[in-house]
């Protein structure tokens, strides 16, 4: 399974970003061969439509699962049309959560927050 | 380091002024104003160093060159927000740009392009113990919901160790309210006793819910309407939100912030109103463990 | 001569507007429109629309407001992926071979539309929100209303503005939304004259100073109304006195005009002193812009 985490930084021990859009990188882990990848997110420039960029970036990276602190209406709608399952990220430690994930002790990510109406606008 | 929100809704219900004497009395090492629009935070907190500077870009805008230029008149027919203006040459109006590229697209001799455009200024204070980060967004420009999230970011990057931020936010209930609102640990909603207020009130405190956050309201110059007041507090009891304090209008608290001071550096009736309020909203902030001594 | 100037002046907009909101704008806008009662009312606040609350307008007619947004015939579309990558905005996504659009994101520029090689993405409305049309005794009122999630209220705010060209024989109060922003641009750009209503307090004075950069930027005569006015220095009345800023009328901070505020009556209906404050305030924006004209023409 590959699965993709915002970060704070291109390091496997740094933090879970708190934010899905705006995350500087992006790890894309592969849960057979146990690769780490490093993404930088193009999204993080987006003056608005962050999260649908970013959510665009995972699914052309055919990842099958997204685990993160929260999300946002407008990404969650590619990633569920993509059949990216969504699951929602306990604490900040990276390895944690991947630990978590592969003994299915991950939540599912329920509460999807309202879009931030891509904002760039006026 | 935790993150207090203060919001109102509405514009001049007093939230700046609160915010301000949170500060003070938390003698805060790490605060931010996220209204960026109008932000008047540094008018009060005294600030004794330069900041540090930072253009902040916002949406790119065109811009025609004019020796390329052949008149076609494609781009002015193609804009959908009217910013190509006709004199005797083409030019684009930059407030009205929204930096969407269909007249880059559509020129048939490149004449067009699009440029980054300076939207705003980051302003960061900083020394050893203390940070303050604010920002003023350009007038016209749009955007403000990115150039929040940079103020905050900054902040945060200036890795002060404390236990508490305070940030002051914008007013409405959109987009740059929402980009204060992120990664924010508690809300106070600072709430007028008006019809307009409370509706205010209402849209604020469904959009905070939505981030999980604890919220507290507060009232202030509740004195100016004792019915609308005793509305906001029924709402906050059915809600099962935690009703705070109240603070009277206070013609003293006028008096300080002209001089520049907050409210809790002289004696008056609204400064010991908030005094109480502050406590009861450290309480909360510190629920779970944890307070204000680092 | 002095009939025609009467005329002139009595059609004239007037654009109401503050650095901030809370400071008494509304409050203006309403009661002068109110005392003048043969005028024009337009709340262009479309995001917190607060006028109707005191006019309550009845006969309300409505006009929904949209503006045209993309939507991709699937089975024309090939997955060349020109507009995903042209959209600024990031409002277009491609998964699974299929084009979603995302409509809060979208800024209605059109781009995709032009540039798409095959054609197979055309328009339709989406409504953004609508304008209503009253009247309150003898004020027509104008309301805008941008529906929530909605990014740009301009659209409903240009609308407002044609509207109201057809009663151009009446005086007109526009009622601006809060702070510099595009919006308030938008709202001023007709306006023969601006209102800036300011409070004495370190940050009114902040702010009107941003709305002050504004209308000189766009060559608005202009003057000052200050209210909440209290005792002491006004650090609002400073400013314009060392700009030479022409300052209308001085609104003291009076409790019984807030508590009526408040509970959203209009003021010059219900109080004598208030009904001369606003009759007052009136005849001076008139007499500055018969100045304006006759210096001007």
């Amino acid at each position: 399974m590959k699965i993709a985490i915002p970060v704070d930084e291109k390091d496997i021990k740094s933090n879970v970003c708190v934010s899905f859009g705006r995350t500087p990188y992006f790890l894309l882990y592969d849960t057979h061969t146990k690769e780490s990848v490093f993404l930088d997110n193009s999204a993080v420039a987006s003056t608005g439509g962050a999260g649908i960029k970013a959510a665009q970036v995972i699914v052309d990276n055919k990842v099958n699962a997204l685990l993160t602190p929260r999300c946002g209406q407008n990404a969650a709608d590619v990633l569920k049309t993509a059949d990216i399952k969504i699951f929602k990220t306990t604490n900040a430690s990276i390895k944690e959560n991947i630990e978590d994930y592969i003994s299915g002790n991950l939540p599912l990510l329920e509460e999807i927050h309202a879009g931030f109406h891509g904002h760039g606008g006026k | 380091m935790k993150q207090l929100l203060i919001l109102s809704g509405k514009g001049g219900t007093g939230k700046t002024t609160i915010a301000s004497a949170f500060i003070k009395l938390s003698n805060a090492k790490a605060y931010a104003d996220c209204d960026v629009d109008a932000p008047n935070l540094h008018l009060i907190t005294g600030q004794s160093s330069e900041p540090e500077k930072a253009d902040y870009y916002g949406l790119p805008k065109a811009e025609i060159d004019l020796e390329q230029c052949i008149q076609c008149d494609q781009c002015r027919q193609n804009c959908r927000f009217d910013a190509i203006l006709v004199e005797n040459d083409y030019m684009v109006d930059a407030f009205a740009c929204e930096g969407c590229g269909v007249c880059e697209f559509v020129c048939p001799v490149k004449a067009i392009s699009l440029k980054p455009a300076v939207a705003g200024e980051l302003m960061l204070y900083s020394n050893a113990e203390k940070v303050f980060s604010t920002a003023q967004l350009k007038m016209g420009s749009g955007t403000s919901g990115m150039l929040v999230t940079e103020v905050k970011k900054k902040m945060k990057s200036a890795a002060i160790d404390t236990k508490v931020a305070i940030i002051d936010g914008s007013p409405g209930i959109g987009c740059p309210v929402i980009a204060s609102l992120n990664g924010v640990d508690m809300v106070l909603i600072v709430a007028e006793p008006s019809i307009s207020g409370i509706s205010d009130m209402e849209r604020i405190i469904k959009t905070s819910a939505k981030f999980g956050t604890k919220i507290a309201v507060c009232i202030n110059k509740f004195n100016t309407n004792i019915k609308n007041s005793k509305q906001i507090e029924l709402f906050c009891k059915k809600q099962d939100l935690p009703f705070i304090g109240r603070i009277p209008f206070d013609s003293d608290a006028v008096k300080a912030i002209n001089n520049g001071l907050t409210i809790v550096d002289i004696s008056c009736a609204s400064g010991t109103a908030v005094k109480s309020i502050y406590n009861k909203t450290m309480e909360l902030f510190f629920e779970d463990g944890g307070d204000l001594r680092s | 001569m002095q009939d025609f100037m009467d005329t002139e002046v009595n059609s004239m907009k007037i654009a109401v507007l503050s650095g901030k909101g809370g400071t008494g704008k509304t409050l203006v806008s309403v009661n002068l429109a109110a005392v003048v009662n043969q005028s024009v009312y337009i709340d262009c606040d479309v995001e917190e629309p607060n006028g109707y609350l005191f006019f309550k307008p009845e006969g309300i007619l409505e006009q929904q407001i949209s503006v045209k947004i993309p939507t991709v015939d699937n089975k024309l579309c090939n997955g060349c992926r020109k507009c995903v990558d042209f959209c600024k905005f990031n409002a277009l996504a491609y998964i699974k071979d299929k084009m979603i659009v995302f409509e809060e994101v979208c800024h209605s520029c059109g781009g995709c539309i032009i540039l798409c090689p095959i054609k197979a993405v055309i328009e339709k409305e989406k409504v953004i929100g609508k304008i209503q049309k009253g009247t309150s005794d003898q004020v027509t009122v104008y309301t805008g209303m941008l529906n929530t999630g909605e990014a740009s209220g301009i659209p409903i705010i240009k609308r407002l503005l044609t509207e109201n060209k057809r009663e151009s024989n009446k005086l007109t109060i526009i009622d601006c939304p809060p702070g510099s922003a595009c919006v308030v641009m938008e709202s001023i750009k007709d306006a023969d004259y601006c209102i800036l209503v300011a409070e004495p307090t370190l940050f009114g004075v902040h702010n009107l100073n941003m709305v002050y950069e504004l209308v000189k930027l766009f060559d608005k005569p202009f003057g000052v109304v200050l209210n909440k006015c209290l005792e002491g220095e006004n650090p609002s009345e400073k400013f314009c006195l060392e700009k030479n800023i022409k300052i209308l009328s001085r609104i003291p901070f009076d409790s019984e005009l807030g508590k009526m505020n408040s509970n959203a009556e209009i003021a010059v209906m219900k109080s004598l002193k208030y009904r001369a404050i606003f009759s007052s305030l009136i005849e001076t924006v008139k007499k500055e812009l018969q100045h304006e004209t006759t210096f001007n023409s």
